[in-house]
């Protein structure tokens, strides 16, 4: 069953990806990029990473993706023309893929571990009998404290920038300045004038 | 039970990070689709960690993987955001018209 399920995952996975950087339509790029990362849950669930699993989905699938969807849809874009090159540049990035994937594929099949290293068994879902959540809670916020901080910096630094980069003033719009409404004063903003009678202002 | 060693994970993330780079070459005049590839790429980074951090029984993997989702959150908002700022002032993004800065 576990192999069973490898496979069909893995080669979801494998497929999604190849329809993902081949698709004509950039949102069908993005539907088929959300299938490959649930599909990624699946083989991080078989190896007993269910937190992260549950992360890929939430943050993958749910974010990202959607965000991805967001852009495509609001830029509107023309797609024909990003389709030109495209068969002009498929030798070449054949070419270069066939190669890093050889050696990749010779790397993961060659290397051996070293000989005094214990065996390790991919079976364990758990660390010494506690859920993976729990595990990884206990050391993320105690050994792994300094790199938590400095990733939540990092979406800070994301998060600022998104919005700066985004943000703009258009003129002709009215908008509340609460500082302007603050310093209104009645002496700079009101004006009592004496009518006279039978005369109007 | 399972025969499934480490190196069929391996081998599936080397699959995903190759599918990426080609990913990146197809797509040359696409930006979007330059970021999705670097999504993927990403990704099989993260199937390489947690396979090995599965394996060894040690949870390092699995941290630094929250690491590496964090960045590519990261990245992912500030390139969209890029993104949007280029169509807004050039009315395109593919990438051969990117070209005010002489690259």
């Amino acid at each position: 069953m576990h192999s069973i399920m490898f496979y069909v995952f893995a080669i979801i996975a494998i497929f999604g990806s190849i329809i993902v950087i081949t698709a004509r339509n950039p949102v069908h790029s993005v539907l088929f990029l959300v299938l490959v990362f649930c599909n990624v849950a699946g083989l991080f669930l078989l190896l007993g990473a269910e937190f992260l699993a549950m992360i890929l989905v939430i943050v993958y699938a749910g974010a990202v993706a959607v965000l991805f969807l967001f852009v495509i849809m609001m830029l509107n874009i023309n797609i024909v023309p990003f389709r030109e090159g495209f068969l002009s540049y498929l030798p070449i990035g054949g070419l270069i893929g066939m190669i890093l994937f050889a050696e990749l594929v010779m790397v993961a099949a060659g290397w051996v571990f070293a000989p005094n290293m214990p065996a390790g068994n991919l079976l364990a879902t758990t660390t010494h009998g506690i859920p993976n959540t729990e595990a990884l809670g206990q050391v993320l916020y105690t050994r792994y404290i300094y790199q938590f901080q400095t990733a939540g910096i990092a979406l800070l630094v994301a998060m600022i920038g998104a919005i700066l980069l985004t943000l703009r003033s258009r003129s002709g719009v009215r908008r509340q300045s609460v500082a302007r409404q603050l310093v209104r004063t009645k002496a700079n903003s009101l004006e009592l004038k004496k009518v006279p009678t039978r005369g109007g202002v | 039970m399972p025969d499934i060693a480490l190196g069929h994970y391996l081998i599936v993330g080397a699959t995903l990070f190759t599918l990426g780079i080609f990913g990146i070459f197809l797509n040359r005049k696409n930006v979007l689709l330059i970021l999705m590839s670097l999504e993927l790429m990403l990704l099989a980074v993260n199937i390489n960690m947690v396979a090995f951090s599965a394996y060894w029984h040690n949870l390092t993997g699995q941290v630094f993987t929250m690491f590496i989702l964090t960045v590519a959150a990261a990245e992912t908002a500030i390139g969209l955001a890029i993104v949007v700022v280029l169509f807004r002032n050039s009315g395109t993004i593919a990438v051969e018209d990117i070209h005010q800065m002489k690259g």
